[in-house]
C-alpha cells in the first residue's frame, strides 16, 4: 500500500457543503461526523464552526463554551478529575509516618483526611528520600478513596478481637507496628472518637512524651527532628511551642488534606499475627439512649417537623419508633406544636446530626444554615421547587403523614423479621 | 488482708483532684471535672472517699482545695511538690501504699500542659486497667465494675472492667454538687511530703497565651476563569442529590428506609 494520503477534492468539497444531499454521508466517510476540529492532511488543524454548538429552544444556534456539554457525556468531571491526579509511587522508602485514623462511620472524616495531609508534609520533607505514610485502620470500613487521602501503605486489621471497643488489643496492634517498622512519626487525631485515648494509651507504653492537641507543625532546622509544632494546653488557654516529638495527637485542621496526588494506599501486613491479649476491659455494648434526652446539638439522628406535618401524633410515632431525636422550623415552634428548645435554625439550635430528616420543611435559609454541618439531609415535601430539596440528599415528593405511615411498617417489619431470624 | 470485712467498707476509692482555672477570669476554681469525679464517687454506695492532691498550699489555691472539702469532706491529703515539678511519680507511690481499688479522676487538667496523659501514666505504671470519659458506676461487685462511658452524640457504652482500675470523668458525668462554706472552712488538710521529680521539658517550651487560630482559607483549585467564577458565585448547596417524583408513598419509604439502613442510624 502507498504512503501517500490521496485526497478526492470531491468528497472534500460535499464535506463542507452543508446544503449537499450527501454531505453527512460524507462527513461520516471521512471520520468527522460529529467533530468540530480535525487535523488536516498537510498537517494544519482544521476547524468546521458549523459543527459546534447546538441548535437552542428559539432555532437559534448556541454555543456553550462551558464545557457541560461534554461533561454530560464523558460520566461525570469529578471522576475524569481524579483520573488526572498524577499517581505517586513510593517504592524504596527512607522512612514511614503512621497513621491512626478515627474512621468514625466506617470512613476517613474531615479530621482524618487533615492528619493524613500532615503525614504527607512529614514524609516528603527530603524529595531525595522520601517517607511512606501507613495507615492503621481497624475493624471494617466503608472506605473507598483511599488513594486520594494521600496514603501509600495500608494496613487493615480486621480480626475480631481489634473491633468494636478494644483498646488493649488495639494498642498490642500499635506496638507490634512500633516494634516492626520503628516509625518516625506517630500520628493520631487528638479527638473524642477513640484517637485521643489510642494515642495516649501508645504514648504511655512506649514511654514517650507525646504532644496533644497539636494545631501547627512547621519546619524548624533549629530543632533535632526539624519541625516544631504548637499545640494547645490547659485548657485551650496556652499555646506550648516545643520540638515535634515522635507521637503527636493532632487536633482538627492542623494541614491542608491532600488534594493533587493519588498514591498507592497497597496492602500491608503485620509480620507476625496478632497475640491474644487477655483483655481487662469487657465490651457489653452500646446502651439504647432516650432519644429524647439527647441534646438537640449533639443527636445522630433528627426527624424535623415543619409546616407541612398535619398528623402531630403520627409524627411523634414515627420519632419514637425511628428512635430518632424530634427537631421543628421555627413555624411549628411558633404554632405551639412543638418546644421551643426543640427549634432547628439560626435562631435555634445548630445541629450536627449524622442523617437530618426534614418532614414538610420547605427551607428558608435561617434553617439551612442551622443544618450546614449535617452530613445526609432527607426531605418530604409535597412542593417539588422548594430550596430543602437543593439541599437534600434524598428527596421523596409526597404526602408526609403517608410516607412516614409506611416509613414506620417497614421499620417495624425490618425489626420484626430480624427478631425472628435471632 | 481484710481482717473484719462486716465493719470494712467494700469499696475504697480515691479521687485524685487538682486546681482549675476559670476560663473567663483565669482565677483558681475546683476543676470541672474532678468535681464531677468526686460528685461520682458520692454516688457510689458503700464507699469510702479519699481525696488527693498533689501540689503547693499556696494562698491563691487553698479556696479552689477547700471547696473539694466543702462537697462533704472532713480531709484532704495533699502530696506536698514544688511548682513545675512531675507529679506522676509521687502519685503512683502514694497509690501503691494506699489500698484504693478504685482512683478516679478528671480528663486533663485545666492548668499546666494539660496534655491529659497523667491517668494514662499511672495506669501503665500501676499496671491497672483505665477507662475513660465515663458517665455513670452502674455497679461494683465482685471485684468487677459495670460502668457506662460516654460517647460522642450522646451515646453510652456498657463496659465491664476489673478492679482495681482508674476511672477518667468527663463533662458528661453528672454536674457536682456545689460546695458547702462551712464544711470547706472546718476541712483539714492531711499534708504529706512525696517524693521530687523536675519536670525538664516543660520548662524548656516556650509557653504564651493562647493565640486564636486562623480560619481555613476555602482554596479553589480552577483550571478554567468559568469554574474560577462558579467557585466564587457559588452557593453552599449540597447538589446531586436525588429527587423522587410521581412515587407511591411505599416507594418513596422504602428508599429513605435504605438510606437509613446504609447509614447505620436504625437500631
Amino acid at each position: 500500500m502507498s504512503e501517500v494520503q490521496r485526497r478526492d477534492p470531491r468528497k472534500e468539497w460535499i464535506a463542507r457543503n452543508r446544503l449537499h444531499p450527501r454531505h453527512l454521508e460524507v462527513l461520516a466517510e471521512l471520520g468527522r461526523g460529529a467533530a468540530s476540529e480535525w487535523m488536516g492532511p498537510h498537517g494544519v488543524l482544521r476547524r468546521n464552526p458549523h459543527a459546534v454548538g447546538f441548535t437552542g429552544p428559539n432555532g437559534v444556534k448556541r454555543i456553550d463554551r462551558s464545557g457541560a456539554q461534554q461533561g454530560v457525556t464523558g460520566g461525570g468531571a469529578a471522576a475524569a478529575a481524579a483520573e488526572q491526579k498524577p499517581r505517586v509511587e513510593i517504592s524504596d522508602p527512607a522512612f514511614s509516618v503512621v497513621v491512626v485514623p478515627d474512621m468514625a462511620g466506617g470512613r476517613l472524616s474531615g479530621h482524618d483526611r487533615d492528619l493524613l495531609g500532615l503525614a504527607r508534609r512529614l514524609a516528603d520533607v527530603d524529595s531525595a528520600s522520601r517517607g511512606v505514610v501507613v495507615a492503621v485502620v481497624f475493624g471494617p470500613h466503608k472506605e473507598s478513596s483511599f488513594e486520594e487521602a494521600g496514603i501509600d501503605r495500608l494496613l487493615h486489621l480486621d480480626s475480631s478481637d481489634v473491633t468494636g471497643y478494644a483498646p488493649e488489643a488495639r494498642l498490642g496492634a500499635l506496638g507490634m507496628i512500633d516494634m516492626a517498622w520503628t516509625p518516625r512519626h506517630w500520628l493520631l487525631p487528638d479527638s473524642k472518637l477513640g484517637g485521643g485515648e489510642l494515642g495516649r494509651r501508645l504514648a504511655a507504653r512506649l514511654d514517650e512524651r507525646p504532644a496533644t492537641g497539636v494545631w501547627q507543625v512547621e519546619a524548624d532546622p533549629n530543632q533535632a527532628t526539624g519541625w516544631h509544632c504548637i499545640a494547645r494546653g490547659a485548657a485551650e488557654s496556652l499555646d506550648i511551642q516545643r520540638e515535634l516529638p515522635r507521637i503527636t495527637l493532632a487536633l482538627a485542621e492542623c494541614a491542608e488534606p491532600v488534594s493533587e496526588t493519588r498514591h498507592a494506599a497497597a496492602p500491608l501486613s503485620l509480620p507476625e499475627p496478632l497475640p491474644t491479649t487477655l483483655s481487662r476491659i469487657e465490651d457489653l455494648g452500646q446502651v439504647p439512649v432516650d432519644p429524647s434526652g439527647v441534646a438537640l446539638s449533639e443527636a445522630e439522628f433528627i426527624l424535623s417537623a415543619g409546616n407541612g406535618v398535619k398528623d402531630w401524633d403520627g409524627f411523634h410515632h414515627a420519632a419514637e419508633v425511628l428512635g430518632a431525636t424530634e427537631g421543628a422550623s421555627r413555624v411549628a415552634v411558633d404554632d405551639g406544636y412543638m418546644a421551643r428548645d426543640r427549634q432547628v435554625g439560626a435562631t435555634g439550635t445548630w445541629v450536627t446530626a449524622k442523617v437530618y430528616v426534614a418532614v414538610g420543611i420547605s427551607g428558608a435559609i435561617q434553617h439551612l444554615q442551622g443544618i450546614q454541618t449535617c452530613e445526609k439531609v432527607i426531605a418530604i415535601n409535597m412542593d417539588p421547587g422548594c430550596d430543602m430539596f437543593k439541599r437534600a440528599d434524598l428527596a421523596v415528593v409526597g404526602d408526609s403523614g403517608k410516607i412516614l405511615e409506611s416509613l414506620v411498617t417497614l421499620v417495624e417489619q425490618s425489626r420484626e423479621e430480624s427478631r425472628d431470624a435471632a | 488482708m481484710q481482717p473484719d470485712s462486716s465493719r470494712r467498707p467494700a469499696l475504697e476509692v480515691t479521687v485524685l483532684v487538682s486546681v482549675g482555672r476559670h476560663p473567663v477570669t483565669g482565677r483558681a476554681r475546683r476543676a470541672d471535672q474532678d468535681a464531677r469525679g468526686v460528685e461520682l464517687a458520692k454516688s457510689l454506695p458503700n464507699a469510702e472517699i479519699g481525696l488527693l492532691h498533689a501540689g503547693r498550699l499556696s494562698e491563691c489555691d487553698e479556696p479552689a482545695l477547700r471547696s473539694y472539702l466543702g462537697m462533704g469532706f472532713a480531709e484532704l491529703s495533699l502530696l506536698e511538690q514544688p511548682e513545675g515539678a512531675d507529679v506522676v511519680p509521687a502519685v503512683a507511690e502514694a497509690l501503691e501504699a494506699s489500698s484504693s481499688q478504685l482512683v478516679i479522676t478528671g480528663e486533663r487538667a485545666e492548668q499546666g500542659e494539660g496534655s491529659g496523659l497523667m491517668p494514662y501514666l499511672l495506669a501503665e505504671r500501676l499496671g491497672w486497667p483505665l477507662v475513660t470519659s465515663l458517665a455513670a458506676v452502674e455497679s461494683v461487685e465482685n471485684g468487677q465494675a459495670t460502668l457506662l462511658q460516654a460517647l460522642p452524640r450522646g451515646q453510652r457504652r456498657r463496659l465491664k472492667v476489673r478492679l482495681p482500675a482508674l476511672l477518667t470523668v468527663d463533662g458528661s458525668a453528672p454536674a457536682p454538687r456545689q460546695s458547702a462554706y462551712g464544711p470547706a472552712r472546718r476541712g483539714q488538710f492531711d499534708s504529706v511530703p512525696g517524693s521530687v521529680c523536675d519536670d525538664e521539658p516543660w520548662s524548656q517550651w516556650q509557653v504564651q497565651p493562647a493565640r486564636k487560630r486562623p480560619k481555613r482559607l476555602k482554596i479553589v483549585k480552577a483550571t478554567s476563569p468559568r469554574d474560577r467564577f462558579k467557585a466564587a458565585a457559588a452557593k453552599s448547596e449540597g447538589g446531586g442529590g436525588q429527587v423522587l417524583t410521581d412515587v407511591t408513598p411505599q416507594e418513596g419509604a422504602e428508599a429513605i428506609f435504605k438510606l437509613l439502613r446504609e447509614e447505620e442510624v436504625l437500631r
